[in-house]
């Protein structure tokens, strides 16, 4: 055997490695994704589901009627919320733990480091099941320590006021410590010589963090930042199990919006094009974050 | 008149000394705060789950009550056995035991073989179809729910396993992740193989699966934690409540029983306890495939 055709057969051979794999994956997402695309511009409904020649094209009618549907933007609305609110919480927290983690004076890291990080492998339904509970307003623990500090009870889940700012709370708790965990690896590879050097200049704790870790940790911070706006986006397990959307639609996000269209209602051409408007605002959220970082890495 | 003053000198040097062993055993201010605020935070970030875990044993209506109880007054299994006799959690258990454990090693075969050959394989088109499917990261895979949801329809899948399977049985980010972990292996060590004469198949059973080990444990707790957890898509392509996994299952019951919060609780215990041992086990290899998985952006 040659050399030439030995490499040829190696060639095939590396396809059947793949081959399995990309099959799934073109079978059952990039097809469904380009799918989606298609059945946005068309009105299936439950009678398309039962027969496909009730199906009719209609163009961008889908995507002109939900933005001039009042929930759909009650949901659009609740996401920014969730996403602005709950993206720069969440990023103080992760990196308030990994400063704290990191510093020379912590002591017992792994056990520390272990019981911040455990919210993050729990399961969202069994742990939105508990703080639930936890918000009770009779006999939840938070109204009872804030009572203890003279606030009056508050309905977290019953109260429109109060609802997403309930699940924001929770939602910090279950995700910061993916964040700390990658956030303090990146402290952890900040030189020694930089703080040293900043020290002998006579630089102030603040001083430092100021001027060596906020700089040195920044494009982490960024690559973070990014994915965790992309992931707070598809909020949809924890009003699904706290409130339902509810009360008075507060906590209805744009993915719930699109499960109770497409899976409540069958409007699934509807529940496309929600699908698609979600995925087009996290693209343009992502591109402009990606921008402003990299105009920021320029101007330093 | 001279004479005391040497003795309060050294009765002066001795406490200055003494202050100084007393600084020495006492911690500084900065590291009580330090530890304190992590105290703190470990308390915040544990005791929703401890709470769980106790109100688990009390008694039905314990836990309704001002002050809100911390232990059990009289610790019961009660709860368990009502959830395994009557709303039947034993099922849902099982359920998810065996989705995430064949989702799992599914996924290994196809994940593991595909990783490996984007990194050492030459094929045509390997590197336009590694940025592809980078790119096709950004797409949320909530897209892709509603024509997928379809297509099982079509193929008889909806409301069965396969159904909640076959759309987590290869995944881009674990190609990727084991790509990057074997771009390490020596070519030498492949090439050697090949003129020894052992057929690819051979040299990736003998020599790359056992020197990816550790990319191949940390990928299957990853996906083992990932298909366990999962809510939405479980939630969408099962009807039928004997198939229900655990956190399908707890939802609906959570609806049905708002009221009896040390039921919901044990159930809670059942649902996320399995992926804490599992996490706790391999702590190691989880983190580690998260700082990996982190460069992905």
């Amino acid at each position: 055997m040659t050399r030439e055709r030995r490499s040829a057969g190696r060639r095939h051979v590396a396809w059947w490695f793949v081959a399995p794999a990309l099959f799934v994956i073109g079978v059952f997402f990039v097809l469904p994704v380009i799918a989606a695309l298609a059945m946005s511009l068309t009105d299936f409904d439950i009678y398309a589901l039962a027969d496909l020649s009730n199906l009719r094209i209609v163009g961008l009618r889908n995507y002109v009627e939900l933005l001039q549907r009042p929930l759909f933007w009650t949901a659009l609305g609740n996401t920014l919320y969730f996403v602005a609110v709950g993206v720069p919480l969440s990023l103080a927290a992760s990196l308030g733990a990994a400063l704290l983690l990191n510093s020379r004076l912590a002591r017992f890291q792994p056990f520390f480091r272990t019981a911040l990080f455990a919210p993050v492998v729990t399961t969202v339904v069994a742990v939105a099941v508990i703080w639930r509970y936890l918000l009770g307003t009779r006999y939840g623990f938070i109204n009872y320590a804030l009572g203890a500090l003279g606030v009056p009870p508050i309905d977290w889940l019953g109260d429109p006021r109060f609802a997403m700012p309930a699940i924001i709370l929770f939602a910090v708790w279950k995700n910061f410590g993916y964040n700390m965990i990658i956030l303090l690896a990146g402290l952890q590879n900040i030189p020694h010589e930089l703080y040293e050097a900043a020290r002998i200049d006579g630089a102030s704790a603040f001083a430092q963090f100021r001027f060596v870790t906020l700089p040195m940790l920044a494009p982490i911070l960024a690559i973070v930042g990014i994915l965790t706006v992309a992931g707070y986006f598809q909020l949809f397990a924890e009003p699904y199990v706290m409130t339902q959307g509810g009360p008075l639609q507060s906590t209805l996000s744009v993915l719930y919006f699109m499960y109770e269209e497409g899976f409540k209602w069958w409007n699934l051409g509807n529940a496309s094009a929600v699908a698609f408007l979600l995925f087009l605002l996290i693209f343009a959220v992502t591109l402009v974050q990606t921008r402003v970082v990299r105009r920021g890495a320029f101007a330093q | 008149m001279t004479a005391p003053a040497p003795a309060r000198r050294v009765r002066g040097t001795t406490a200055h000394a003494a202050a100084l062993d007393m600084r020495a055993l006492l911690p500084r201010p900065a590291a009580v705060a330090v530890n304190g605020l992590l105290i703190g935070a470990a308390a915040i970030a544990l005791f929703p789950l401890l709470w769980m875990l106790a109100a688990s044993f009390m008694v039905p209506g314990e836990a309704s009550a001002y002050p809100p109880p911390l232990l059990p007054a009289h610790p019961t299994l009660a709860n368990y056995r009502e959830l395994f006799a009557r709303a039947g959690i034993g099922r849902y258990l099982a359920n998810s035991v065996l989705l995430a454990v064949a989702a799992t090693a599914l996924s290994l075969v196809f994940n593991v073989m595909a990783g490996y050959a984007f990194a050492k394989l030459r094929f045509k088109g390997r590197e336009q179809l590694f940025k592809l499917m980078l790119g096709a990261l950004v797409i949320p895979g909530q897209v892709a729910m509603v024509p997928l949801f379809l297509l099982l329809k079509q193929l008889g899948l909806v409301n069965t396993y396969g159904g909640v399977i076959v759309p987590a049985l290869a995944s881009i980010f674990g190609i990727f992740l084991v790509r990057q972990y074997a771009l390490s292996i020596p070519d030498d060590l492949l090439e050697a193989a090949r003129i020894d004469g052992a057929s690819e198949w051979r040299i990736f059973r003998a020599i790359v699966v056992p020197l990816l080990s550790p990319i191949i444990v940390t990928l299957a707790v990853f996906t083992l934690l990932g298909t366990w957890n999962d809510f939405m898509w479980p939630l969408i392509v099962l009807s039928d409540q004997h198939l229900y996994t655990l956190p399908v299952a707890l939802a609906s019951l959570s609806r049905e029983h708002v009221q009896d919060n040390e039921l919901m609780m044990a159930g809670s215990v059942l649902t996320t306890l399995p992926v804490l041992i599992v996490f706790l086990a391999l702590q190691r290899y989880y983190m580690q495939g998260l700082m990996m998985g982190a460069v992905k952006g």
